[in-house]
């Protein structure tokens, strides 16, 4: 599994790819392959938004109120291009489709990324230092765990939103985001990590690393957190999927991307209100595009959980 | 004994202390309350007779103090919206919350538990791979998208159930109930699904995990081999040994559902705690946020601390192990 990172030459690790128990069951996996294929091309697509999205839903100047309210145009009275139809300010709804799925993408990943930077340091300091050190820090995650990670989140984001000037808050809202998701989702990588570092560090080859003066930071980078990435792997998968959930909740609600920066939640949220009056495309839309999307995460995380458990080998 | 569960509270206690802290630092430090809480015309005496009446004058660790004493007395302040005692406020709803969060409880065990049953019980076969699948979308699909579903197929479009608000209430002492009339009867359907959603498949998937162990265990092979039916196997053997988790985890996730109520409320327009909460959100209504915060915490706190107190009481294996 740690091909695709080996610095062994390109050929070689795609071969080695290929050949890997993992490839053959991710293979033999229908759900994984359609996925991670369904994955993939929303991904792709969402990350291209400024690029093939007709509209540019960012810049006021781009909607035309003349085209608003339009249904799809496979229904009566839709209007191409606006294959997805248009809300009422005239935003064509795939464009919005697809920028909003970009926010929502990126807002999950960097949480995850930057979850898993914290979760992993804190995760291999505690369990390496062990004493009041690992109880202090892990105390911490306990008490974070203890309130529902909706609650923390919502708490961050709405209370950033009193701190921050409103001028400033479009540009942040982003980044604050991916603070309330982080605040609550690094606590598992740390618990994970944290039990692996214990039980390695008292094994013979770290001990013999230690002997050899090898410095600290070194055995931890080179020698143990290799040995923790594969229930890490797992976890960041599915919590990916769960810090989008969670950012579109948040979106959703009203305490995350405002709707000049729309995430697909934003986008529910506004099309919400126009669910009464007939106009379903500019709820509906959002609400697939969002779903798909954390399916086709669920897929792949359910199949890599399965597939690197050894006790189901 | 004694000692694990002196411990086990002391922990719980820790923990909403620190909770305390955070709702207190809140409350203090976002936003002045007393610019909040005075008018316009307000003179600088007056700011400062107010400021020493609310004791903001005090040191600090006084002021905590004051807070966690109120607190655990029920007593977080005025809401700055309209000005009410926050806490009868927050008893006010606190009954159309519980409702929902009991009724999807009772909702996710009573078709989670028999879909986990028979995924267990026919693997492999064709619906029961199209429930795991289904399963799948349960944990995927947010409940606000489920709630909106929900509203956009059975109000807007058959216009079978109502898509908002609690129906007609009863009150019975301070407890209002919307569980005795036919509206809020109906009412109450769209909400509870969509709350319980998400646990729906988490039990499925517990009982069904749980099921597939049991099966192959010894004793259901030999009730098998006397010739047992095979139903009374299922239902009467197996499934029995599974449910203790699945009854803890529902207990223990009600503290859950009560923070995620607070997503189906607003859909739903559900005159309960978690749209209070979201309210005070728009308007920067600290005391109830603060207030909603600690409840919130100190119930989920609580469940966690009773279902390891009552672990440790039935298995006295775990009393040195968590201790």
């Amino acid at each position: 599994m740690s091909a695709p990172t080996d610095p062994t030459p390109r050929t070689g690790a795609l071969a080695r790819l290929r050949n890997s128990d993992l490839w053959r069951s991710f293979l033999s996996h229908r759900g994984a392959v359609v996925g991670a294929v369904l994955l993939a091309v929303l991904i792709v697509s969402a990350l291209l938004a400024p690029v093939i999205a007709p509209q540019d839903v960012h810049d006021p100047r781009a909607l035309d109120l003349w085209f608003s309210e339009l249904p799809p145009v496979w229904v009566e009275g839709g209007e191409w291009p606006y294959i997805l139809g248009t809300d009422v300010q005239g935003r064509d709804i795939l464009s919005a489709v697809l920028y909003g799925s970009r926010s929502s993408i990126l807002i999950g990943f960097f949480a995850v990324l930057l979850s898993l930077a914290i979760g992993l340091t804190i995760g291999l300091v505690a369990g390496w230092m062990g004493g009041i050190v690992d109880n202090l820090l892990m105390r911490f995650g306990d008490v974070l765990l203890s309130i529902p990670a909706i609650l923390v989140a919502i708490l961050v984001s709405s209370l950033a939103m009193q701190v921050i000037p409103s001028g400033w808050r479009d540009v942040t809202a982003g980044a604050v985001l991916v603070a309330a998701i982080t605040l609550s989702n690094w606590v598992q990588y740390a618990r994970i990590v944290r039990a692996q570092t214990a039980v390695e560090r008292r094994k013979e080859y770290v001990q013999a690393a230690r002997l050899l003066k090898v410095p600290a930071r070194r055995i931890l980078a080179h020698h143990i957190l290799p040995n923790t990435l594969t229930p890490i792997l797992v976890a960041a998968t599915l919590s990916f999927g769960m810090a989008i959930l969670l950012e579109a909740t948040l979106s959703f609600l009203g305490v995350g991307m405002p709707p000049s920066r729309p995430s697909l939640g934003t986008l529910i949220r506004l099309g919400n209100q126009y669910l009464f009056s007939g106009m379903w495309w500019i709820v509906l839309f959002p609400v697939l595009q969002l779903s798909l999307l954390v399916i086709a995460v669920n897929l792949v995380g359910d199949w890599l959980r399965d597939a690197l458990n050894p006790k189901l080998r | 004994m004694l000692v694990f569960v002196v411990k086990r509270l002391a922990n719980a206690a820790m923990v909403m202390l620190v909770v305390a802290f955070i709702a207190f630092l809140i409350f203090r430090f976002i936003g002045d309350p007393v610019n909040l809480m005075v008018n316009e015309q307000a003179t600088q005496a007056d700011r400062d007779e107010l400021r020493t009446r609310l004791g903001l004058d005090q040191p600090f660790a006084v002021q905590y103090i004051r807070f966690v004493t109120n607190a655990v007395q029920g007593d977080f302040g005025i809401s700055y919206r309209n000005q009410q005692d926050v806490m009868t406020l927050i008893a006010e709803r606190f009954p159309a919350t519980l409702e929902l969060v009991l009724a999807a409880s009772i909702l996710s065990l009573a078709i989670g538990v028999p879909l986990g049953v028979i995924t267990a019980i026919h693997r492999g076969r064709w619906f029961s791979e199209a429930l795991q699948f289904g399963s799948i979308l349960g944990v995927s699909l947010p409940s606000f998208v489920i709630a909106i579903l929900l509203i956009l197929v059975f109000s807007v479009t058959l216009g079978w159930l109502p898509a908002f608000g609690r129906g007609e209430t009863v009150q019975i002492g301070w407890w209002s109930t919307g569980l005795l009339t036919e509206s809020g009867r109906r009412a109450i359907v769209l909400p509870a699904i969509a709350l319980a959603s998400y646990e729906i498949t988490l039990v499925m998937r517990l009982v069904r995990a749980e099921m597939l162990e049991v099966l192959r265990s010894d004793f259901v092979k030999f009730a098998r081999a006397r010739g047992v039916p095979r139903r009374v196997i299922h239902f009467r053997h197996a499934l029995r040994n599974c449910l203790m988790p699945v009854v803890t985890m529902t207990a223990m996730n009600v503290g859950t559902l009560i923070a995620f109520a607070l997503v189906t409320e607003t859909v739903f327009q559900w005159p309960g705690m978690g749209l209070l909460f979201i309210q005070a959100v728009t308007f920067a209504d600290i005391p109830v946020m603060a207030a909603y915060l600690c409840l919130v915490s100190f119930i989920f706190v609580a469940l966690n601390t009773l279902v390891d107190i009552v672990y440790a009481v039935i298995d006295p294996r775990l009393r040195d192990a968590t201790a």
